[in-house]
């Protein structure tokens, strides 16, 4: 029984455009779950957070100061977007989201609703 | 009997996209420094005057980055904590990197080791190191 409230994933885009694949890291406690994602270079008006339906998508523009007529000589960062979608258990409230980002750092916090709170029963002595 | 084609309406254009979706999700892009990724990610470039190094480097205290030249060779090194994992939680993803981390790159001949500029902005350590003005083309006038 570890499965309650999977984020599971779909890599398929939602678009056409090329997009780098962040790392994330999911933790799952007891009201919710919080998700990080390294999206280094993307400046604060640049994320787009996307909820339809149970589908989360979490896309961001890279934008860095180039200098003019810089010739790149080698590259590991690409493509300047990054984009991961997400499929949301019916646990979560998605449409209490809470975003920030921190230098590149995007982190995501997604309350589970109401009803999958624990709870705690009272058991009565009779 | 309803009709079905019997090739799908652009074969090549799915090749393509598998193709795209493969090299993206093994990173096999084509490079002469093989497979080897390390943290932080970096990208290199050029401008006559000077010489540009983006480090990718996210969710990191500025104070507790090390930049350093030493007989033209620059080190970036570091360390990245995360969050620590409260009581009862269960980790799902874990991709990000966490630890201790340094990556060396060669600069080439004509820089300026002590021009340079380094400044983090949105998670990306930006290095610009001047070329030498002896190393600048100039133009000889003849006499």
């Amino acid at each position: 029984m570890t499965d309650r409230t999977e984020v599971s994933q779909t890599n398929e885009p939602t678009r056409n455009e090329a997009a780098l694949l962040p790392p994330v890291d999911v933790i799952e406690d007891a009201n919710g779950i919080t998700l990080y994602a390294d999206l280094p270079g993307v400046p604060k008006d640049k994320v787009s957070l996307h909820v339809e339906a149970d589908t989360l998508t979490i896309e961001g523009e890279v934008a860095l100061n180039l200098p003019e007529g810089m010739e790149p000589s080698h590259a590991e960062v690409a493509l300047p977007r990054y984009r991961r979608v997400f499929t949301l258990s019916k646990e979560l409230d998605s449409g209490k989201v809470e975003a920030e980002l921190n230098q590149g750092v995007l982190k995501l916090r997604i309350p589970k609703a109401e009803h999958a709170q624990p709870r705690k029963v009272e058991v009565k002595v009779a | 009997m309803p009709y079905r084609a019997l090739f799908p309406r652009d074969l090549f254009a799915d090749l393509d996209r598998l193709q795209r979706e493969m090299q993206q999700s093994f990173d096999l892009s084509p490079n002469i420094r093989g497979l080897s990724r390390g943290f932080p990610a970096l990208n290199v470039g050029g401008t006559p005057r000077s010489v540009e190094i983006y480090a990718f480097t996210p969710g990191i205290d500025p104070a507790s980055l090390e930049v350093q030249i030493e007989k033209g060779v620059l080190t970036v090194a570091g360390e990245r904590r995360v969050e620590a994992i409260p009581d009862k939680a269960a980790v799902h993803i874990d991709e990000r990197f966490a630890g201790r981390f340094r990556r060396v790159v060669t600069l080439p001949d004509d820089v300026d080791s002590n021009a340079v500029e380094a400044r983090y902005q949105d998670g990306v350590l930006h290095i610009s190191i001047a070329r030498k003005e002896t190393a600048q083309p100039r133009r000889i006038t003849i006499q």
